[in-house]
């Protein structure tokens, strides 16, 4: 838009409000290396998030020969989700709407009783972030070097940094991508297949993709994932209350905020100085770029680094540490208001619901899946026609029956039907028991289909519609099924 | 109102700049969008280009570009039928290569012929015998485990082959049930008491009026030869059993007099003709299967 004509005065329609950018570069936080108790707690959690992540798909459990010996398997081929001692069928998905309910209350839980321990420790994009950090640290050293590095012009030096840093977070991401691909086939199978490059288009598609979300969302978006992608703050912010441990920095401690020196002059004249000297540190540590004094806030994830960085800063200037720290807002109030804080509520109604919630939905779900049955029967009845008359004048109705087998072996079944005296039964490819129950086979780990039929001799099947039980009945295992069924007559 | 010389204005609370614009005395402010989140909607944009050019997009005046890989839906369906093609031909060679037994002892193969014969009987068989195969009045129902030509496999087969009473075909199922009233051969009352007579084996209510002796004296001279001295018919002849609960033509007095006077010969073509040994064999197992097969 034209702001000026030609002779430099203004157009008449000419409005500054039309200037106010809409958008804005997001800024670069350079965050600085620290040492220290939350630290460790960080490094800790990221060695061992990572190696779960990478070493799971390579255990090993044994199913027996027909089935994968992969302790976690997503088999997408053969529609069976394996984990150690659970293996799931398609039709029970459910357990994973428990396992997210699961999911979303024990976060909560997390929020009620110590804050953002999710975000600051254990989410993927924080552990992530963490590594690429600390790869970028190696190769362009700390915050001072980096902001000196990017102002600097290209150089040699700037270039093979650069250079450098983007290829090792290249190769971190598609690591990231070759892990996750491992839980969807054989895992050792599938590193040969990548080592002799005969590994399936499908996993090299999918390591692609994880490469280029790893790169781009731990090495380029980083807090920016947190402040407009992710929805976990928004919800944090609207759950969490007085009584929740934060990250927090102690204003009753720490205001007003003076130097060391005129701090000592205040305390001899006997006046309040705090004990925040305004260094700063622990803007420069955080690896979101926000200052912990403006409060709780959305763009803090409660990392703690903060925490470690200011008790450095208070060792010298010999002051106590904990100026920043994990406190409650409760308590905090209390003491800046010369009370007494209260003691801390640990049993909170929401913290009640959330664990009588984490132990229903947990209860239900270990429950269904102890009772859990291995042997499914279905019975469709057939409605066209419904009873059929045979020559000795008998009425016979015909039933679909599946029968799943979720066992790793092939199980003998008999099949029989509870119903009046005089009802037989019919199997058409069915070899008969010793006692003349008819026996169906169902391999190991799938589901048959077999049509049953049912007669009643004349004079039996009188009223138009009786209750039959239909039963199989596992020989080898003892297991059995028992479905109640309609018999038809006219 | 912010003028060219002016910093924007900062709302005290929030301390973020506003934009200028006032209603009412509310501010609107201004917290611009990271600038990426542009850059993810110029994305968008050069990705829609590559599918320009990968992919079919524009419309031209009687076609449309067709992108650099040449992908078509349309291709892929053909190629996909082409597949399944493919494979039902080798499923169509393990089927003709058993005999009808070898079918039905497999498991494999009887899933593939049961298939195959479910969708042959829904194209060709059910108009008459219905899509359930439970039949009407002069058309057999096939799920019950009455056969009037025999329910073994082969003789399904053959009847499935060779027809019933079809003319064109030699080796077509002939057996007739003469027309006893229409052509003089019983009269009036010798029909009635035939037909009592066949009512009192069957089980079905006897009117006791009639002479039941001279009824089955009229039986055995004239339908004891293809049903059978007790009436319990003949598959070879296509005689049916008189003495079950089944009847083709329903057990009321009238359509059995109906048979009687007008005789009975149901039609059923040879599929020989028109559908290939594959599908014939798949229809025989179907049927087999259906819950009366012996």
């Amino acid at each position: 838009m034209t702001t000026v004509d030609a002779t430099g005065v203004p157009n008449a329609d000419y409005d500054p409000r039309d200037d106010i950018p809409l958008y804005a570069p997001a800024p670069k936080v350079y965050p600085q290396s620290v040492k220290g108790r939350f630290r460790r707690i960080k490094w800790g959690l990221l060695i061992v998030c990572l190696g779960i992540y990478y070493l799971v798909p390579f255990m090993r459990w044994n199913r027996g020969a027909s089935l994968p010996d992969q302790a976690v398997l997503i088999d997408l081929e053969r529609k069976r989700f394996y984990f150690f001692f659970i293996e799931l069928w398609p039709q029970e998905v459910y357990y994973l709407t428990g396992l997210l309910i699961l999911a979303a209350i024990i976060l909560f839980l997390m929020n009620a009783v110590a804050g953002r321990i999710w975000c600051g420790y254990l989410c993927p994009q924080t552990v992530w972030t963490d590594l690429f950090m600390s790869v970028e640290r190696f190769f362009q050293g700390d915050r001072r070097d980096r902001i000196k590095l990017d102002d600097a012009p290209w150089s040699f030096d700037k270039i093979w940094r650069k250079a450098a840093t983007h290829v090792s977070w290249l190769m971190i991401a598609w690591w990231t991508g070759g892990a996750w691909v491992l839980y969807f086939a054989d895992a050792p199978t599938l590193v040969m297949q990548f080592a002799t490059l005969q590994a399936p288009m499908t996993a090299y598609l999918w390591i692609g993709i994880l490469t280029f979300t790893t790169y781009v969302l731990a090495g380029h978006m980083r807090e920016q994932v947190c402040l407009y992608m992710c929805p976990w703050p928004r919800i944090q912010a609207a759950l969490t209350d007085a009584d929740a441990l934060n990250v927090t920095y102690r204003y009753d401690r720490g205001e007003p905020r003076v130097s060391v020196k005129q701090a000592a002059k205040l305390r001899e004249a006997g006046q309040p100085a705090g004990d925040c000297i305004d260094c700063h540190q622990c803007v420069a540590v955080c690896p979101t770029g926000v200052d912990i004094r403006a409060g709780a806030q959305l763009g803090c994830i409660q990392c703690g680094l903060c925490i470690d960085a200011c008790d450095d800063v208070m060792r010298k200037v010999m002051r106590p540490a904990g100026l920043i720290g994990y406190d409650t807002e409760a308590a905090i109030v209390a003491r800046a208001a010369k009370t007494i804080a209260p003691a801390r509520r640990l049993i909170r109604p929401r913290t009640i619901l959330y664990v009588a919630i984490i132990v229903l939905v947990g209860g239900a779900m270990l429950y269904q899946l102890a009772t859990r049955s291995l042997l499914d029967l279905a019975v469709n009845h057939e409605r066209t026609p419904l009873f059929t008359t045979l020559r000795d004048g008998s009425i016979r109705n015909s039933y679909t029956l599946r029968i799943a087998n979720k066992r790793s072996e092939a199980r003998p079944l008999a099949i029989t039907v509870g119903g009046p005296a005089g009802t037989t039964v019919e199997i058409s490819g069915a070899s008969p028991s010793a006692d003349w129950r008819p026996i169906v086979t169902v391999p190991a780990d799938s589901t048959i289909e077999i049509r049953l039929f049912v007669a009643m001799p004349r004079g039996v099947a009188t009223s138009s519609s009786q209750l039959i039980q239909i039963k199989a009945s596992d020989l080898a295992f003892g297991e059995s099924a028992t479905v109640n069924e309609n018999f038809f007559a006219p | 109102m912010a003028s060219d010389s002016e910093k924007p204005a900062v709302d005290a609370v929030t301390g973020t700049p506003t934009t200028g614009h006032e209603w009412d005395g509310i501010q609107e402010l201004n917290t611009p969008l990271p600038r990426w989140w542009l850059w993810t909607l110029y994305l968008t944009i050069i990705w829609s280009i590559g599918y320009w050019i990968v992919y079919p997009a524009w419309p031209l005046i009687s076609s449309h570009t067709t992108g650099i890989v040449n992908y078509s839906s349309r291709a892929e369906v053909g190629q996909e039928l082409a597949k399944l093609a493919a494979l039902r031909n080798t499923q169509a060679a393990g089927l003709a290569n058993a005999s009808l037994a070898e079918i039905k002892a497999s498991p494999d193969l009887q899933r593939i012929a049961l298939a195959r014969g479910k969708a042959a009987f829904g194209d060709n068989c059910a108009p008459c015998h219905g899509g359930a195969a439970t039949g009407a009045a002069g058309y057999p129902n096939l799920i019950d485990d009455d056969w009037i030509w025999g329910g073994k496999l082969d003789d399904i087969q053959k009847t499935i082959l060779h027809g019933i009473r079809w003319e064109q075909n030699p080796e077509t199922r002939v057996g007739n049930m003469p027309a006893f009233g229409r052509t003089g051969m019983l009269k009036r009352d010798e029909i009635a008491q035939a037909v009592e007579h066949v009512r009192s084996i069957a089980g079905l209510d006897v009117d006791k009026g009639l002479d039941l002796a001279k009824g089955k004296e009229v039986f055995a001279a004239n339908c004891a030869s293809c049903h059978g001295e007790a009436g319990k018919g003949n598959p070879e002849l296509g005689a049916p059993d008189l003495t079950d609960a089944i009847w083709l033509y329903g057990s009321s007095r009238q359509a059995m007099t109906e048979g009687l006077i007008n005789g009975r010969s149901g039609i059923m073509p040879a599929w020989s003709a028109r559908l290939d040994p594959v599908t014939i064999k798949a229809l025989t197992v179907y049927v087999h299967g259906l819950g009366g097969g012996q």
